[in-house]
C-alpha cells in the first residue's frame, strides 16, 4: 500500500548510501574531537553528577566526597 | 554570582518509585505463575483469562513497561532535575505523565487477559492504548525538554543524551510498529503483512530492548553509579563514543531475530554484521561503569547499593557479549526457538535491569526520606537471594535450551529423526522448568524483602517532597575551554542533539526497510497462495486471541532436521496475506506451519478439549471454552473490508456474502465432526479454529511450488 508512495520518490536508492556516508564522516569527526578535546572540560563534565555543593549530598556523602577530593589531591 | 533559590520535586520521584516496586512485584508474580504453568498447566485454574498464552504477554509487558518503565521515570526525574539544576518544567505534566502511565498499565493488563492483542511481541496492546501511549509519551517529552531548556547548567551531562535518544527512538519505534487499521474498538490489523511485518516487528522488538531496556538504563548508570561510588565516571570521553556508536549501530541489528527465516538473505546478513559490531560500544560502556569503581572496590564489599550495580553492569557485559554470539548464524541455528533465548533475556532483565533498579532504589529512597537505609543486612540478604535466583534461573534455561535443541536435531544412523515426537523432547526438560521456577521464586522473595526494607526506611525517615536548593542562573558565557573542536556546541544545544540522534537511528532503519518494501524480488509471489476464507480468518483471530504464537512458531527453517519433522520449509511468498505475521519466536510446542491436513478434524477437537487425551504428558493447557463459546460473525464483513483495503485481493462486495461462505464451511466441518460422534454445532469457535489449523501451510504443501 504505502510502498507505492516510496516508489514515487525519484532516486530513492541514493538516500541510504548518502546517509551512511554522512555518518561515517560524523564518526570520524567525533573521534578526532574526542582525541583533541580540552582536559579541563572533560573534568568538569565528568564531575557534573557529583556536584559538590549541591544539597542532595547528605552528611555521610559529604565526608566521602571530601575524602575523595583529598585522595585526588594526593594523586595529583 | 547571585544564587537563585528553587526546589527539586521529589514527590514525582517517590511516586514513580512506589509504582516501580508495586508493578515489579506484580510482573514477577505473573512471570512465576507462567513459569509454573509450564510444568503444572492446571495452575491456570481452567480459566481462559489465566492461560499461558494470555499471561505470557502480561508478564513481558508488566516487567518491561510497568516495572522498568516506572524505574526509568523515577531515575530520570531525579537525575534530570539535578543535572539541569532546576525543578521539572511543569508539575502538572509530571502528574499527567505519572497517572497516564499507570492508567495505561491497568488497561493493558485488563485487555491482555481478556484476549485483546495484536500478537506482536512487546507491542501486543490494541490501538486505543497505542494512541494513549503516544499521548503520554509526548507529555513526558514536553516535560523533559522543557526542563532541559530552562536549565541552569550550560552543559548536558551524558546521561541526558541517553534520555533524549530514548525518548525520540521509542517514539519512532512505537509509531512505526503500531500503524494498524481498526476493525472494531479493540481489534485491528497491521498495515504490514508477512515478511515486512516480521521485519518491522523485530526492528521494533530488538530496539525496544535497545532503547527501553538499555539506553535509559545506561543514562541511569552514568548518573547513579558515580553518585553511589562518589567518583566521577572512569572516562567521559569513552562515554561520548559509547553514546554515538551505540545508538547508531543498535538500530541495524533487528534482523538477527529472523535468521534462517523467509526474510531476504541480505537483510539477515546486515543484522549479523551490526550485531557483532555492537560488542564494541556495549563493552566500552560496561568497562566505563566497572572502571569507575577502580580504587573503590573495598566499598563494594560493604555497600549493597554498589553490589547490585556491579552485578548489573557485569550482566550487561555478559548479555551484550552473548547477544552478538547468538546473532551468528551457526549459533542461532541451535539457540533460536529454545529456552536459551529465555535465559539470555533474563540475564538482561533480572540482572541488568532488575539489579540496577534495586541499586538505585536502595540509594534513592533513603535520600529523599532524609534517613539511612533501615537494614543493610536485609539488603545484603536480598542481594544474595536475588543472585542465587538468577543463577538457578539461567543455568536451568541454558541447560534445557541446548539439550532440547540438540534433541530436535538428532538423527539416528539410519537417517531418521531420533526423537520424531516433539513431546518427548519437552518431557526431557520438565525438571529444568521446575528449577527455573524455583529461581524465579528466589528472585521474587528478594524483591519482597526489598520492599519491606524500603517501607521501613520510609517510615523511619521524613519525606522531603520539595527539596530546597540554590544555584546560580545560567549565564551563557563564551567557552572557557579553548582547545579542541567544540562538541559542546552540539551538547549545549539539546534540540540539535535530538535531531542528530534521530538521524543516527533513522539511517539503519531506512537502509533495511526501503528495499524490503520496494524490491519485489525480495518476496517472490506464489501463484497458489490465496487469501484466507472468512471462517479461516475468524479462526486465525482466535489463534491470535489465545496467544498460541507464544508457544508455537509458524516458520520452518531450511534445515533437514526441520523439514524432516515439520515438512517443507517456509517461503516468503506464503505470508503475503498474513496481517499480522505469526512466525513466533519460541517453540514450547511444535511448529504449526504445516499442521494443515496432518490430523483429522476430530483430532483437533479432542486435542483442544484436553491436549493430554491426544498427547499424553502434554503441557499444553486445555481450551474447553472454545467448544462452548459462539463465534462472533458480526465482525466478518468489517474484517474482510479492512483486509481488502490493506491489499488482500478479496473481490469487491465480498464482505456482503462472506458470512454465507463462512457458514457453509463451518457446516461442513461440523458435519464431519458429527459423523465422527462429536456433538457440536457449526457456530462454535472451535469450528473456526479447526478451519484455520487445517488451512495452515497447505497452499504449497507437498507440491514443492517454487517462487516464480
Amino acid at each position: 500500500m504505502f510502498s507505492n508512495y516510496l516508489k514515487t520518490i525519484e532516486g530513492i536508492g541514493i538516500y541510504p548510501l548518502f546517509s551512511l556516508l554522512i555518518f561515517f564522516i560524523f564518526f570520524l569527526i567525533m573521534i578526532i574531537w574526542v582525541i583533541k578535546v580540552d582536559k579541563k572540560y572533560i573534568d568538569k563534565m565528568s564531575n557534573l553528577p557529583l556536584d559538590l555543593q549541591s544539597s542532595d549530598n547528605f552528611t555521610s556523602n559529604k565526608i566521602i566526597n571530601e575524602n575523595y577530593i583529598e585522595d585526588r589531591n594526593e594523586i595529583n | 554570582m547571585e544564587l537563585e533559590k528553587f526546589s527539586y520535586d521529589n514527590k514525582i520521584v517517590r511516586n514513580f518509585g512506589i509504582a516501580t516496586m508495586v508493578w515489579g512485584l506484580v510482573g514477577m508474580l505473573v512471570g512465576l505463575t507462567a513459569a509454573t504453568q509450564l510444568f503444572y498447566p492446571n495452575l491456570n485454574l481452567h480459566l481462559q483469562y489465566t492461560t499461558f498464552g494470555r499471561i505470557r504477554p502480561l508478564h513481558t509487558n508488566a516487567v518491561i513497561f510497568a516495572f522498568v518503565g516506572n524505574a526509568i521515570f523515577m531515575g530520570l526525574y531525579y537525575s534530570l532535575q539535578r543535572l539541569c539544576k532546576t525543578r521539572m518544567f511543569s508539575d502538572k505534566l509530571s502528574k499527567i505523565h505519572f497517572w497516564g502511565w499507570q492508567l495505561i498499565i491497568v488497561t493493558a493488563a485488563l485487555t491482555l487477559v481478556m484476549g485483546f492483542t495484536t500478537s506482536k511481541e512487546y507491542a501486543e496492546l490494541e490501538w486505543p492504548i497505542d494512541i494513549a501511549i503516544t499521548l503520554v509519551w509526548v507529555v513526558f517529552g514536553v516535560n523533559m525538554f522543557g526542563t532541559i531548556l530552562k536549565r541552569r547548567e550550560q552543559h548536558l551531562y551524558v546521561a541526558i543524551w541517553f534520555f533524549i535518544a530514548t525518548w525520540v527512538t521509542v517514539a519512532v519505534l512505537h509509531i512505526v510498529n503500531s500503524i494498524e487499521v481498526p476493525v472494531s474498538f479493540l481489534k485491528s490489523y497491521p498495515i504490514y503483512a508477512g515478511v515486512q511485518d516480521a521485519l518491522v516487528q523485530w526492528w521494533y522488538g530488538h530496539n525496544a530492548v535497545a532503547f527501553f531496556l538499555t539506553t535509559p538504563y545506561l543514562g541511569l548508570m552514568y548518573y547513579f553509579l558515580p553518585k553511589a561510588a562518589n567518583r566521577p565516571i572512569y572516562s567521559y570521553k569513552l562515554s561520548i563514543l559509547h553514546f554515538w556508536a551505540l545508538i547508531f549501530i543498535y538500530i541495524w541489528a533487528g534482523p538477527h531475530h529472523l535468521l534462517y527465516t523467509a526474510l531476504p538473505e541480505w537483510a539477515q546478513t546486515l543484522g549479523v554484521i551490526f550485531s557483532v559490531m555492537l560488542i564494541a560500544p556495549s563493552w566500552g560502556g560496561m568497562l566505563n561503569g566497572l572502571l569507575t569503581l577502580r580504587g573503590a572496590w573495598d566499598k563494594v564489599r560493604e555497600e549493597p547499593v554498589l553490589k547490585f550495580m556491579v552485578v548489573a553492569v557485569t550482566a550487561y557485559g555478559m548479555s551484550t557479549f552473548e547477544g552478538p554470539m547468538l546473532a551468528l548464524k551457526n549459533v542461532n541455528a541451535i539457540a533460536h526457538y529454545t529456552d536459551w533465548i529465555i535465559a539470555h533475556v533474563h540475564i538482561g532483565g533480572l540482572a541488568w535491569n532488575g539489579f540496577l533498579t534495586f541499586g538505585v532504589l536502595y540509594w534513592l529512597i533513603p535520600k529523599i526520606y532524609k534517613t539511612e537505609l533501615f537494614s543493610k543486612k536485609l539488603a545484603n540478604a536480598h542481594f544474595w537471594i536475588g543472585t542465587l535466583g538468577i543463577v538457578f534461573y539461567a543455568s536451568a534455561m541454558y541447560w534445557s535450551g541446548i539439550a532440547q535443541s540438540l534433541m530436535w536435531k538428532e538423527f539416528t544412523s539410519l537417517g531418521v529423526l531420533q526423537y520424531p515426537n516433539f513431546l518427548e523432547t519437552t518431557l526431557q526438560i520438565i525438571p529444568m522448568y521446575m528449577i527455573r521456577a524455583f529461581g524465579g521464586l528466589l528472585y521474587l522473595t528478594g524483591a519482597i524483602i526489598m520492599v519491606y526494607n524500603l517501607v521501613k526506611t520510609a517510615k523511619a525517615g521524613k519525606f522531603v517532597a520539595n527539596e530546597e536548593t540554590e544555584a546560580s542562573a545560567l549565564v551563557r558565557t563564551k567557552d572557557r575551554f579553548k582547545k579542541g573542536i567544540r562538541h559542546r556546541f552540539i551538547e549545549s544545544k539539546p534540540i540539535l542533539l535530538l535531531t542528530l540522534a534521530t538521524a543516527a537511528i533513522l539511517v539503519g532503519t531506512l537502509v533495511e526497510f526501503i528495499p524490503t518494501f520496494l524490491v519485489e524480488s525480495n518476496v517472490p509471489t506464489i501463484a497458489n497462495v490465496k487469501p484466507y476464507s472468512p471462517l479461516e480468518l475468524q479462526g486465525r483471530d482466535i489463534y491470535i486471541r489465545e496467544g498460541c504464537v507464544g508457544c508455537h512458531s509458524q516458520m520452518i527453517r531450511p534445515f533437514r532436521s526441520e523439514s524432516e519433522r515439520y515438512g517443507e520449509y517456509s517461503k516468503a511468498g506464503e505470508f503475503v496475506y498474513d496481517h499480522p505475521f505469526l512466525w513466533g519466536s519460541k517453540r514450547t510446542g511444535p511448529d504449526l506451519q504445516r499442521i494443515g491436513g496432518k490430523y483429522p478434524n476430530i483430532w483437533h477437537y479432542m486435542h483442544m478439549e484436553d491436549p493430554t487425551s491426544m498427547s499424553p504428558g502434554s503441557i499444553m493447557p486445555p481450551y474447553p471454552w472454545l467448544l462452548s463459546q459462539k463465534l462472533d460473525i458480526s465482525t466478518t464483513a468489517k474484517k474482510i473490508e479492512v483486509m481488502r483495503n490493506l491489499g488482500v485481493p478479496y473481490p469487491d462486495g465480498y464482505e456482503n456474502i462472506a458470512n454465507k461462505d463462512l457458514m457453509k464451511q463451518a457446516d461442513e466441518i461440523a458435519k464431519n465432526l458429527n459423523e465422527n460422534g462429536i456433538a457440536t454445532s457449526s457456530e462454535k469457535e472451535i469450528i473456526a479454529l479447526i478451519a484455520y489449523l487445517q488451512r495452515m501451510g497447505t497452499d504449497i504443501k507437498a507440491k514443492n511450488v517454487e517462487g516464480k
